[in-house]
């Protein structure tokens, strides 16, 4: 039967068809634009998982000549110096992490004095990550790394379930709103929005985060867990409770990305157990624009340049045979 | 890197690490006692890691998986002893003594020759030398490990302490090679006594000294104790539960009288001057 030709045809395909459709694999692994910034690729550091200084000096400059990301994201800086929390502050979990850290750091002043002049020196751009403790912090926290040359994105942290702040920026639609709605005037400079995944609706906090002028998402955060002392079946983590992160997570964050995804059209950066070039490509496939490595850089400091790696080798696979190919990434057993 | 950066880096007890992780193989077990000492063979690393320092060990096949799915994370071994690999190659061998407690040392203490670990290090500071006086080395149980590293490169200016539970785990003793001074928890072998008590004689006897300890908090404590006491040098080498081994995760936050530090980056080997106390909650995890 002949279609009739006022009618498109589905057997022939347009010429901008993807020949990669299909196979599984991501179309690339090169340079990204996110939220107008120019990145060689799409893998990033979670917050809090790499400190570039530390990292320097422990490895010397071969960090720099083998740097792992094609972003740094800073760890979170607060307005005011912060201790952290009492020890312990780690406990391993079935294929996991938790962790009640406590958000460590120098405070605005000595991030902008002492950390930033390095954070620089970095081969990447850079993105600083801020948590303020109510919109008054939050306000000059963005209006202080605002429009630094250095600075290439800013970071709202809006969820930390270590910290006992009785206000989680993240957890409610209306709240993350307010948080962005104060902050956007201040800055041209771009800004993503740390979702809480512990939200009951993720997707509509993003959609509220995105209404009032949020150029990026960036998702998950560590869940709530909590860990007893074997010994006495008190809680573990000097802190009380803490944030699980590493493979457990994984598909929590697959689900939450691809849920977003669907409901806002921002540039996302999705993050979540990711330890190899397939689950990065994973979050591509759900919707993402960028992969965050977290738990992983702590197993393997060079895991951001192999997941690099590994993904590049699956784009190139998918451009060398791009039809027929099994979805592996997803694929059982 | 500034001039000034290098006369600085060259005065710290630091030697850089290669950065990511590597790959190294097992080329000997070494039973002794109760504990193993797992050789692995490091082409790609540097020959002079410093006493102290330490690495990141886990098993290439079959890290996790085991009971409650772990272990997950890498576990942090200060080496041994550093030894030439044979035949004439001026590469580096690393000792790391085992001693199976817990999902990861029981994975690392069933390694069989010709097996790989993924290792990262060295890293963090090690001991500073030469001591201030007489060089007191003390070691308790598997702390005895970094104690054996600094004692290879002291010599025999240097007295060596040890205290075991029993004569099992004094038999690691072995390995030193002048003969250390023996304590056991039971008397099984050398004084039925703690090895502080056998610090606590070396001091009466001179004073002038710098002390270099390893062991659990217990015995870290009653070192800083005594040293302070007596005004004495003390360096300590400590351990604190650690996710990353290079100041990523803060994790492993020691408090010190300058707040807390992280003692994968600024210890693990710290002036005891510097705590209130060796035992502090998470302490030896």
């Amino acid at each position: 039967m002949t279609a009739p030709a006022s009618s498109p045809s589905p057997a022939a395909a347009p010429p901008s068809r993807d020949p990669g459709e299909g196979t599984g694999l991501p179309p690339s692994a090169g340079p990204i634009d996110l939220c107008g910034v120019e990145l060689a690729g799409p893998i990033l550091n979670a917050s809090g998982t790499f400190d570039a200084i530390a990292a320097r000096r422990a490895f010397g400059d071969a960090l720099l000549e083998r740097f792992p990301f094609h972003a740094f994201v800073s760890k979170t800086v607060t307005l005011e110096p912060r201790a952290g929390n009492p020890p312990p502050r780690l406990w391993e979990a079935p294929a996991g992490l938790l962790n009640s850290i406590g958000l460590p750091n120098k405070g605005i002043e000595g991030f902008l004095r002492h950390d930033l002049p390095l954070l620089a020196e970095l081969p990447a751009p850079l993105v600083v990550s801020v948590m303020g403790f109510d919109r008054g912090e939050l306000e000059r926290l963005v209006g202080a790394v605002g429009g630094r040359p250095e600075v290439a994105l800013i970071e709202l942290n809006f969820s930390c379930p270590n910290v006992e702040t009785g206000l989680e920026m993240g957890a409610e639609p209306a709240e993350a709103a307010r948080a962005v709605a104060s902050v956007r005037p201040l800055t041209d400079t771009p800004l993503l929005v740390k979702l809480s995944p512990s939200a009951s609706d993720p997707p509509a906090v993003a959609a509220a985060a995105a209404e009032e002028g949020a150029d990026g998402i960036v998702l998950i955060n560590t869940l709530r867990g909590s860990a007893l002392d074997p010994r006495t079946r008190r809680p573990w983590l000097g802190g009380g409770g803490g944030g699980l992160s590493g493979a457990a997570v994984r598909a929590v964050a697959l689900a939450q990305v691809a849920g977003v995804s669907a409901r806002v059209d921002l540039p996302l950066i999705g993050m979540g157990g990711v330890a190899s070039g397939a689950h990065a490509a994973d979050l591509l496939a759900a919707g993402a624009r960028a992969v965050g490595v977290g738990t992983e850089s702590f197993r393997d400091p060079g895991a951001g340049n192999r997941i690099g790696g590994e993904l590049a080798g699956l784009a190139a696979r998918r451009i060398a045979r791009p039809s027929g190919h099994p979805v592996e990434s997803l694929k059982l057993g | 890197m500034s001039a000034g950066e290098t006369i600085a880096a060259a005065a710290q007890p630091r030697t850089l690490a290669p950065f990511g992780r590597r790959p190294a193989r097992v080329a000997a077990v070494d039973e002794h006692g109760a504990y193993r000492v797992v050789w692995a063979s490091d082409p790609h690393g540097p020959r002079d890691p410093r006493p102290g320092q330490f690495y990141m060990l886990a098993t290439v096949v079959n890290w996790g998986g085991g009971e409650d799915e772990r272990p997950y994370l890498p576990r942090a071994f200060s080496h041994c002893r550093v030894v030439a690999e044979p035949e004439g190659d001026t590469r580096p061998r690393l000792g790391f003594m085992l001693d199976a407690v817990g999902p990861g040392t029981e994975r690392l203490a069933a390694l069989e020759p010709g097996e790989d670990l993924w290792i990262v290090g060295p890293l963090g500071l090690g001991f500073r030398t030469p001591a201030h006086g007489r060089a007191l080395l003390v070691g308790g149980g598997i702390g005895t490990a970094p104690i054996l590293a600094l004692a290879d490169e002291l010599g025999r200016s240097s007295a060596v302490l040890l205290g075991f539970r029993s004569a099992a785990h004094a038999a690691v003793s072995s390995l030193f090679a002048a003969e250390p001074q023996l304590s056991t928890d039971d008397g099984s072998a050398g004084r039925h006594a703690l090895v502080t008590d056998l610090l606590r004689v070396e001091l009466d006897r001179d004073p002038v000294a710098t002390v270099f300890a390893c062991g659990p908090p217990p015995m870290l404590e009653a070192v800083r104790a005594l040293c302070a006491a007596r005004g004495v040098d003390a360096q300590l080498a400590l351990e604190s539960g650690m996710a990353c081994g290079y100041g990523a995760c803060f994790g492993c936050a020691v408090p010190t009288k300058s707040g807390f530090v992280r003692l994968c980056l600024d210890g693990p080997v710290l002036d005891a001057s510097e705590l209130d106390t060796a035992l502090f909650e998470g302490a030896g995890h």
